[in-house]
């Protein structure tokens, strides 16, 4: 296959503006075009859907108060009370997920989070935070998270190296998982839209059905992810913030 | 063995990954509808958790086609 | 694989770092607060709603005691007025019945008092009736003639044995 043709093209970097700030390369490239459009999305459409403050809410204005009320629900349920402040930090994370993941589903555009160090930079960034909480909030006794309770002395020696390498995988797990199906979807569909091309009128039909309903399958993804993301994001803020398993 | 031959059939191998995957869809499923069938009223409190378990699942196989990916493009 | 092409890893973190924190900061300042102030004010608004219609509901469940126990105040009354009528009544029957015994007992004893004179004289006729023909039945007999005293002597001994 020719490399403009790849199921993997669509994933290139390209350099807008080359910029250079003391030696590191900061050009604008336009998987910063679409996380800017991303954050333009989010900030547009919930502020300018709450512009009215109606009371009975209209349609954009029920969605930016659903998409606050989702993130609310699952912040009470799964830390609690004390999950209260970092709301508009899981808030952040879950709205840029999930406005990335729905703009790169428009054909010709950029999927910023098919790229791992997009993914991982984000992971990491929840997961420094969730650390530096722990601390934070409990100092040294943050350690003993690492320590499973009621088990037998000698079994410790082998779990707390379990424990802590699990702990540090966590970054790793969250940014693959969302960087994975981002790719592996984006590619699926590439791969059948050159069938159909291939096929051409007479046999393009099936491939085109089926990435009919790959479409709809991206889009549950694209929020599904988004979802498992912040979810995710939650139950680690909440092990740091109850310390228990 | 060709360094060529030997990443396809690596690649090939990778997809193994499916096997358990398939397991735990077809069981994430399974359940929900067995235990939907049993106690209808529950079946929409845990259709998050369906989801939720799905994308997991999901995401496991997700991870063997990345690796089918770096042994190929990488 | 572009994506692990390691010349393009600064620029996505830059611009990553930079997009997320503007993104931060619109939705920690601006949005959120937004939000949760409309929210906010729905839920108060709800909340003085049924506040208020739980005080109406109270307001009229005490105008409906009210009105229950007017209601009862007054069947009460109505019931006293009844008896009391009654009771007046029966009093007023009572005294007009004695008096009604009185006024016939009166007359039943003034009747019987008539009766009884009428029966003394009734005997007294019967007495001088039976002289006379005693008298004369004796003359006829014997030709004698009995002093009027005599006769009633002896009618007065005969009566006085035959009773």
């Amino acid at each position: 296959m020719a490399e403009g043709q790849s199921p993997l093209a669509q994933f290139e970097i390209k350099r807008l503006v080359e910029l250079n700030a003391g030696g590191l390369d900061v050009s604008f490239t336009n998987s910063s075009l679409f996380m800017v459009i991303a954050v333009a999305a989010i900030t547009l459409f919930l502020t300018w859907s709450m512009r009215g403050r109606a009371m009975v809410p209209g349609r954009m204005q029920s969605m930016a108060e659903l998409s606050y009320e989702f993130i609310a629900n699952m912040l009470k349920e799964n830390v609690g009370s004390e999950g209260r402040k970092y709301f508009p930090f899981i808030f952040s994370v879950f709205m840029f997920v999930l406005f990335c993941n729905l703009i790169g589903m428009i054909p010709y555009s950029f999927t910023v989070t098919s790229h791992i160090i997009v993914t991982f930079g984000l992971a990491a960034l929840v997961f420094v935070t969730v650390t530096l909480v722990g601390i934070f909030r409990h100092g040294f006794k943050f350690l003993s998270f690492f320590v499973p309770s009621g088990v037998p002395a000698i079994l410790l020696v082998i779990l707390i190296p379990i424990e802590i390498i699990s702990y540090f995988v966590r970054p790793i797990s969250l940014s693959v998982r969302l960087f994975a199906n981002m790719l592996a979807g984006h590619t699926l569909m590439k791969v059948f839209g050159a069938f159909v091309i291939a096929l051409s009128w007479w046999g393009g039909w099936l491939p085109l059905a089926f990435i009919s309903a790959l479409t709809g399958l991206e889009f549950l993804v694209a929020f599904l992810q988004a979802y498992v993301f912040a979810i995710l994001s939650c139950l680690y803020l909440n092990d740091a913030i109850h310390l228990h398993h | 063995m060709e360094v060529e031959a030997a990443k396809m059939i690596g690649a090939g191998l990778a997809t193994i990954a499916l096997a358990g995957v398939g397991l735990g869809l077809g069981n994430i499923f399974g359940s929900y509808i067995s235990g939907s069938l049993r106690n209808p009223a529950a079946a929409p409190k845990v259709f998050g958790n369906v989801l939720l378990a799905f994308a997991l699942t999901e995401a496991v196989a997700l991870f063997a086609l990345v690796i089918a990916f770096l042994i190929l493009f990488a | 694989m572009p994506q692990l092409n390691f010349a393009d890893f600064p620029p996505q973190l830059v611009w990553l770092a930079i997009s997320f924190l503007v993104l931060y900061v619109a939705m920690a300042k601006i949005a959120v607060p937004r939000i949760a102030e409309v929210l906010e004010s729905r839920q108060d608004r709800i909340a003085r709603d049924l506040d208020e219609a739980k005080r109406l509901s109270e307001e009229s469940d005490k105008a409906k005691a009210d009105y229950e126990a007017a209601l009862e105040e007054a069947r009460a009354k109505a019931h006293g007025m009844v008896t009391e009528l009654k009771a007046s009544i029966a009093k007023e029957q009572d005294a007009s019945r004695v008096e009604l015994e009185a006024k016939l007992a009166a007359k039943s004893a003034e009747a019987e008092k008539s009766i009884a004179a009428a029966k003394d004289e009734a005997l007294s006729n019967v007495r001088q009736i039976a002289g006379v023909a005693a008298k004369a039945t004796v003359s006829k007999l014997v030709t004698i003639d009995l002093a009027d005293t005599d006769v009633d002597a002896a009618i007065e001994a005969s009566a006085k044995g035959r009773v």
